[in-house]
């Protein structure tokens, strides 16, 4: 889906936010266009929650702006606000059944009781849980709770859903499944969803627009291909899927020495003779035969993991990591051998400070 | 395995005996007294006639009026307790410290000597009065009569409340009513909806610890109340010291528990419904 010509529907200007003094969220720029399904991807702590909560409005930005609709909604309570929370620990209310926890915000807009009771049973359904609504949540399982929150949003027809981590507490078969259900909801209903989580994979294969924190900054706006194949700086490439990050040297235009080896890629515009971070992708080293690659190496371990084999080679000084769908045993003797299209150059951060891509350098480099 | 097991369970009762010891000393022993004393007469034989002595009118009338005021003192306490819980839930500063040195700190303080500075501040000529007459405004007359009685329950009670409370409020997760918030319900609506019912656990206990001590209280009645107001505590002291009817004060004693027990089943019977659908 392509957003870039839609009007933004949220748009966070300049956000800041500190607690006791440290600053979580530092003069954070986002905008979220409608029907977007945006993801805020992150290491723990770095503050996903918390620009969640600023959105929802549970937090009041330091400085900054929450524009909705172009209406500035940074002071309304969250009460008043056309968007729904679904929380990272479920907070489903214990003395109420499933049917009057569904029903709770219909009820304090004053809904009649048959349009209540049809929505009940939609937003079940929707969330395939016919059938309970009479149960307490402390007798369903936790993924049975999670979608009950769900369904306790969704009813209320929000513009806007605020996810964080829904599925942080299921096994993988089950996060799989809601992770379909997710899209498939998403798609029936037509509402924006702001989804947060720390599980690179789910980011990949659920966003349109994946955005990548990392203390407080947003180190990368993009599509998950974009993300997965452009990293724009180490913190990114080495979040999001496993990857070889290597210190090399751009010779010049199309030539890359890698641990003391040359090899041709594509990129252009580093100048001459200038350090760089290069990002390989472990499925994109192909292993030849010692005569035939670029590099020389030794297999130093080796694990099948069903789909393919993982191999790390020792070459050059590093350990690196190979997916290959063919083996070889530990202690053989290969060749390393990179396609100039899977080589990845990326700028060397010249400071600690600008290894935090702040939003205004990004939207310059775009 | 077994062997385990048997380990375990011989651990459990080294380390509970001492506690048990003491239940059986304190608790078990005192109840089979007062059992063994209630259905007796003074001749040894079986009667029922202790327990009925209830239905006498100076009995039934102490009977009635502890009852009351014990019901006006936990209904005080309520209304006292609950604002206070709550705003002390909602202050973050020093959070369970300050809270718990509040209320620990008049309890260091001897339960009788409490009750007598407050006989001392009521008086007729005592420190309030003195203090209203000075401003010439009219003296209060409070001193041995039922309102003093309730004033001294609810004065010596109130943390019985306000605890259990406070701690059923704590215990609810903040992100239960940001998701009330969320789905629209205002801060009337997040009590009403959402804290009051979480909280009933906390209400019913309270109501339950002030209620029993002040249905079974005679110090505070005889201290604030006179000799003149009787309830059922007082009935049942006279007959274990002045009157030394052993029989007689063990079979009204009988009856009371069966108050303090009709009390607290209620009370578990509310607390699971109330749990469930108060919506
Ligand atoms: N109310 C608060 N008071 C003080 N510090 C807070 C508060 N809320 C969050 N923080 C701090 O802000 C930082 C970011 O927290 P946040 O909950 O946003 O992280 P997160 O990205 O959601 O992490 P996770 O993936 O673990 O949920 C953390 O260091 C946290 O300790
Ligand atoms: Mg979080």
């Amino acid at each position: 889906m392509n957003f870039n010509n839609q009007k933004p529907l949220i748009h966070l200007e300049n956000i800041s936010k500190s607690f006791d003094g440290q600053l979580i969220i530092d003069e954070l720029d986002l905008q979220i266009r409608e029907n977007e399904f945006v993801t805020l991807l992150g290491p723990s702590g770095c503050g996903k929650t918390t620009l969640l909560r600023i959105i929802g409005g549970f937090e009041t930005p330091d400085t900054g702006k929450v524009i909705f609709d172009n209406a500035d909604i940074t002071h309304l309570p969250p009460n008043k606000r056309p968007l729904n929370t679904v929380f990272q620990k479920y907070a489903l209310f214990s003395h109420m059944n499933v049917g009057e926890n569904i029903a709770f915000g219909l009820k304090i807009k004053n809904k009649p009781a048959d349009y209540i009771a049809e929505k009940i049973a939609y937003a079940l359904k929707l969330v395939n849980l016919d059938g309970f609504e009479k149960r307490k949540p402390d007798t369903l399982s936790g993924g049975q709770q999670q979608r009950i929150a769900i369904a306790r949003a969704i009813v209320n027809e929000p513009k806007v859903l605020l996810l964080d981590e829904p599925l942080g507490a299921l096994d993988l078969k089950l996060r799989q499944d809601m992770q379909y259900e997710l899209i498939r909801l998403k798609n029936e209903l037509g509402i924006t969803f702001i989804y947060v989580t720390h599980d690179q994979e789910e980011a990949l294969t659920m966003s349109d627009t994946i955005v990548v924190m990392n203390q407080g900054y947003i180190q990368q706006i993009g599509t998950p291909e974009g993300i997965y194949n452009e990293p724009e700086n180490a913190f990114v490439a080495d979040f999001i899927g496993e990857s070889n990050i290597i210190d090399a040297i751009m010779i010049e235009d199309k030539l890359v020495e890698i641990l003391g080896s040359r090899f041709a890629c594509v990129d252009t515009g580093f100048g001459k003779r200038k350090p760089v971070d290069v990002v390989i992708r472990p499925e994109d080293v192909e292993l030849t035969s010692k005569e035939a690659g670029t590099l020389e190496g030794v297999i130093s371990h080796l694990i099948f993991k069903g789909v393919h084999y993982e191999m790390e080679v020792t070459a050059g000084g590093f350990e690196w990591l190979v997916h290959s769908t063919g083996m070889f045993p530990v202690g053989a003797k290969v060749g390393i051998k990179i396609d100039p299209f899977n080589i990845h150059i990326m700028h060397k951060p010249e400071s600690e400070d600008e290894e935090a891509v702040s939003i205004e350098a990004l939207e310059e480099q775009s | 395995m077994a062997n385990l097991l048997r380990k375990k369970e011989n651990n459990t009762f080294i380390i509970g005996s001492p506690y048990f010891i003491w239940v059986v000393i304190f608790i078990v022993v005192p109840l089979i007294m007062i059992f063994y004393y209630g259905l007796i007469d003074r001749n040894g034989n079986f009667t029922l006639e202790n327990i009925a002595a209830i239905a006498q009118p100076v009995h039934l009338k102490a009977l009635r009026l502890a009852l009351w005021l014990g019901v006006i003192a936990t209904v005080i306490c309520l209304i006292i307790a609950y604002p206070l819980a709550y705003i002390l839930s909602q202050t973050s500063i020093n959070r369970y410290g300050f809270v718990v040195f509040l209320f620990i700190l008049p309890m260091w303080m001897n339960f009788l000597l409490r009750t007598l500075a407050w006989q001392t501040l009521l008086e007729k000529t005592g420190v309030i009065n003195n203090i209203l007459v000075f401003l010439r405004l009219p003296p209060l007359n409070i001193i041995n009569t039922p309102a003093a009685i309730v004033l001294g329950m609810v004065y010596n009670f109130l943390p019985f409340m306000v605890l259990p409370i406070y701690n059923s409020l704590l215990k609810i997760d903040p992100n239960i009513i940001n998701a009330a918030r969320d789905l629209g319900a205002n801060s009337v609506k997040v009590l009403q909806k959402i804290i009051f019912p979480l909280s009933l656990p906390g209400v019913i206990s309270g109501i339950t610890m002030v209620f029993i001590p002040a249905l079974t209280t005679f110090v505070i009645s005889n201290l604030l109340g006179g000799s003149k107001i009787l309830l059922i505590g007082n009935v049942i002291e006279e007959e274990f010291t002045h009157a030394g009817n052993w029989h007689l004060g063990s079979g009204l004693s009988i009856v009371l528990m069966l108050f303090i027990i009709v009390n607290m089943i209620i009370s578990s019977i509310f607390d699971k419904t109330g749990e469930g659908n108060f919506l």
